[in-house]
């Protein structure tokens, strides 16, 4: 026992460490929405379109979930500078985590398609109501309330999954943790706070999410 | 690019090359394996004393909740360095292999813990009340009557959680742990090429991981369609 | 000396809202206590403060002669080796089969050698009528099955006093009868029961006394014709009166 904490030291650097915290949300935030965006387009591909782009999609989800984001970060920021393509360790880390999300996210909202069920379009067709309405009042309701949960589970997952840049020295949370802590060595006070602020990112994510989902879709989520 | 790694193939793949990406590979599994198997020991224990009544078990119900909270919210990056430098800083001696270890058991433990609350509160509250009606002991409950019926909730989350682990311990390459993702890094700063090195790891990622995968959603599909006994 | 008593005690599951209050109680040995009143009345909750499920806020029982400490294991365990409650939804144990069911607790739990328990239990579920289904799981069971197979399981654990919640509420009309005739038999034994049960015609048949319970509390007790013929609280005359015309 020859340490002795002084957490009072590293306070001073807490305003350093949460500016990180805004770019890990960033980080989060944009490879969320661009997979959701690639999500939505590999699910529509795989329910509605043809055996051949049902196969390409399924190899892009089947390669990307079986293997880790950190292998695949190391491809593109050390394997595309031999194709000439050069990206900042932020684009490379966000372009991995997009790729990552896109494929975890067709899956997630494929379910979501497959949760409408024929039935209720057909009851939808005889009350006579228009494609608008059926969009509006059978399919998103039922998306929503399958997807909701998975869906929050996931942006948890990606806040805590961008932690990864710090190994690209990307100056989000954790890559401003190793800087404070190599630079004051007080290593475990760093990344005791750093935990806290992933903590309480995450918690104040969950909260805002079960706002969301009981007022948007009425899903009755549980903040913890 | 292509002939560059063509050229390097060779070179590449020798006999001792091979060997040291397959010992990598079971450091990978091992990790994943223990890491999650004593996981779910500790993670059952943590639902047990969950489970505990009455007033004088309050402190421990109130620590349970918080770790398995805390310790779902924090990345696994960060946990690796927390253990590192803890295990440092007060002069402990452990193996890089042991810290990996430790911070995937202090992970695993809190989320599968979660998974067996969840197999567990699957199972009616009636079922409950016969077997305390009968003098059922917490354990004897357990035994005879809960687990027979909740394994088959649990397991499936259980399995893909352990799947998915495998991915996740490619971080502890960070603590010098020489697994797979370690040992593809240190080719590729011997000079070959990141297509290669990286290409290969992710392979063998993919040859651990798609097969457990597969095997996991048949196993859901047999016991979502299995009678309960 | 009552087999059961109990003396003013309530119980609530949540604090402060009280689902049981001031509940003066006794039964005598061989005594067959049925439980009558509108649903919400607290008849289910008090069998599940008999058999210890639920511990009460306050007051006391004693079961022959012995107080019961809900707060002490030793004592609880006391109490359900005496008591043993039948539920409205079975509750069988849905991993195991008729027989296991039936042979779990005085095998596993009492520690009974298993040779001298499965005889008992054969002859048990021979007297409920199911003594071609040892090896049937519940869900291949239909409901009047099933709860004369929790009632076999219930009488294996050789229990002093017999709880009945609302055993045939779950049930199908045409299977009602084949588990009252179970009934039936155990009451011709002289064994004690306490029976809550929506069957009129069948409580004013085996009951040797009623309680007419309302908004958690014992608002009338008398032998079956004092209950059905003379009521004298108005809350059981227009909870009688309802029942004969509905």
């Amino acid at each position: 026992m020859d340490y002795t904490f002084q957490f009072g030291v590293i306070a001073k650097h807490l305003p350093y460490l949460i500016g990180g915290a805004w770019l890990s949300l960033l980080l989060a935030f944009l490879a969320f929405w661009a997979g959701a965006v690639i999500g939505l387009l590999g699910a529509m591909g795989k329910t509605f379109g043809g055996r051949v782009l049902y196969r390409v999609i399924d190899v892009y989800v089947v390669f990307f979930t079986n293997t880790p984001a950190l292998v695949q970060i190391y491809v593109i920021f050390y394997g595309l500078p031999d194709l000439g393509i050069v990206l900042s360790p932020f684009n490379s880390v966000l372009l991995g985590l997009t790729l990552n999300c896109g494929a975890y996210l067709t899956e997630i909202q494929r379910a979501g398609f497959q949760s409408v069920r024929r039935e209720e379009l057909e009851a939808a067709e005889t009350l006579g109501m228009s494609l608008w309405q059926t969009v509006r009042y059978v399919i998103a309701p039922h998306i929503a309330k399958t997807l909701y949960a998975p869906l929050s589970n996931f942006y948890i997952w990606i806040v805590l999954g961008s932690s990864m840049a710090g190994i690209f020295a990307v100056e989000e949370l954790t890559g401003r943790a190793i800087n404070v802590s190599s630079s004051t060595f007080r290593t475990i006070e760093v990344f005791t706070y750093t935990a806290g602020i992933y903590v309480v990112l995450t918690v104040v994510a969950s909260a805002l999410l079960a706002l969301i989902g009981r007022h948007a879709f009425r899903v009755k989520a549980r903040i913890f | 690019m292509i002939e560059r790694i063509v050229d390097e193939i060779p070179r590449f793949f020798t006999w001792y090359n091979t060997i040291f990406f397959l010992q990598a590979m079971g450091v990978t599994l091992a990790l994943t394996l223990i890491g999650c198997g004593l996981g779910s020991i500790f993670g059952f224990a943590l639902v047990y004393g969950r489970q505990t009544r009455g007033r004088l078990f309050t402190p421990v119900r109130v620590l349970i909740v918080g770790y398995v909270e805390i310790f779902r919210r924090i990345p696994f990056l960060v946990l690796l360095f927390i253990v590192l430098f803890t295990t440092e800083g007060f002069g402990v001696r452990v193996s890089f292999f042991g810290i990996a270890l430790i911070a995937i058991c202090v992970i695993s433990t809190a989320y599968i813990s979660e998974i067996i609350r969840a197999g567990f509160e699957a199972i009616h509250r009636n079922q409950w009340d016969a077997a305390e009606a009968m003098n059922f002991g917490r354990v004897a409950t357990l035994r005879y009557v809960i687990m027979p019926q909740a394994w088959k909730v649990i397991l499936p989350p259980a399995f893909a959680y352990f799947v998915m682990f495998i991915k996740d311990t490619a971080l502890a390459s960070q603590m010098g742990v020489l697994e797979l993702t370690r040992v593809a890094k240190i080719f590729n700063d011997r000079g070959y090429s990141a297509f290669l090195t990286f290409g290969t790891c992710l392979l063998l990622y993919f040859i651990l991981s798609y097969p457990l995968t597969r095997f996991g959603q048949r196993l859901e599909r047999r016991l979502a369609s299995s009678r309960n006994r | 000396m009552p087999h059961l008593e109990i003396a003013d005690l309530s119980a609530s599951y949540e604090k402060g809202v009280d689902v049981l209050s001031g509940i003066d109680l006794q039964v005598e040995r061989g005594e067959i206590l049925s439980l009558i009143g509108p649903s919400g009345s607290g008849k289910s909750t008090l069998l599940r403060v008999i058999v210890g499920l639920l511990p009460p806020d306050s007051g006391r029982m004693v079961v022959d002669g012995t107080p019961v400490n809900f707060h002490d294991k030793r004592s609880l365990r006391d109490l359900r080796g005496r008591c043993a409650i039948v539920f409205q939804q079975y509750n069988l144990f849905q991993n195991m089969n008729v027989m296991r069911n039936v042979t779990i607790a005085p095998t596993k739990i009492k520690k009974r050698a298993a040779a001298s328990v499965r005889a008992e239990a054969e002859a048990l579920l021979e007297k409920v009528g199911l003594g071609d289904k040892h090896d049937a799981y519940p869900d291949e069971l239909s409901g009047g099955q099933q709860q004369r197979v929790a009632i076999a399981r219930a009488l294996a654990l050789k229990p002093e006093i017999l709880l009945l919640d609302e055993v045939t509420s779950a049930l199908d009309p045409e299977l009602v009868n084949e588990v009252l005739d179970a009934v039936r038999v155990l009451a011709g034994e002289g064994m004690t029961m306490v029976v809550v049960s929506h069957e009129m015609g069948f409580v004013r048949e085996v009951s040797t006394r009623v309680a007419m319970m309302d908004e958690g509390r014992i608002v009338e007790t008398g032998t079956p014709e004092e209950i059905f013929d003379r009521p004298s609280a108005g809350r059981t005359r227009d909870f009688v009166a309802k029942i004969l015309r509905g």
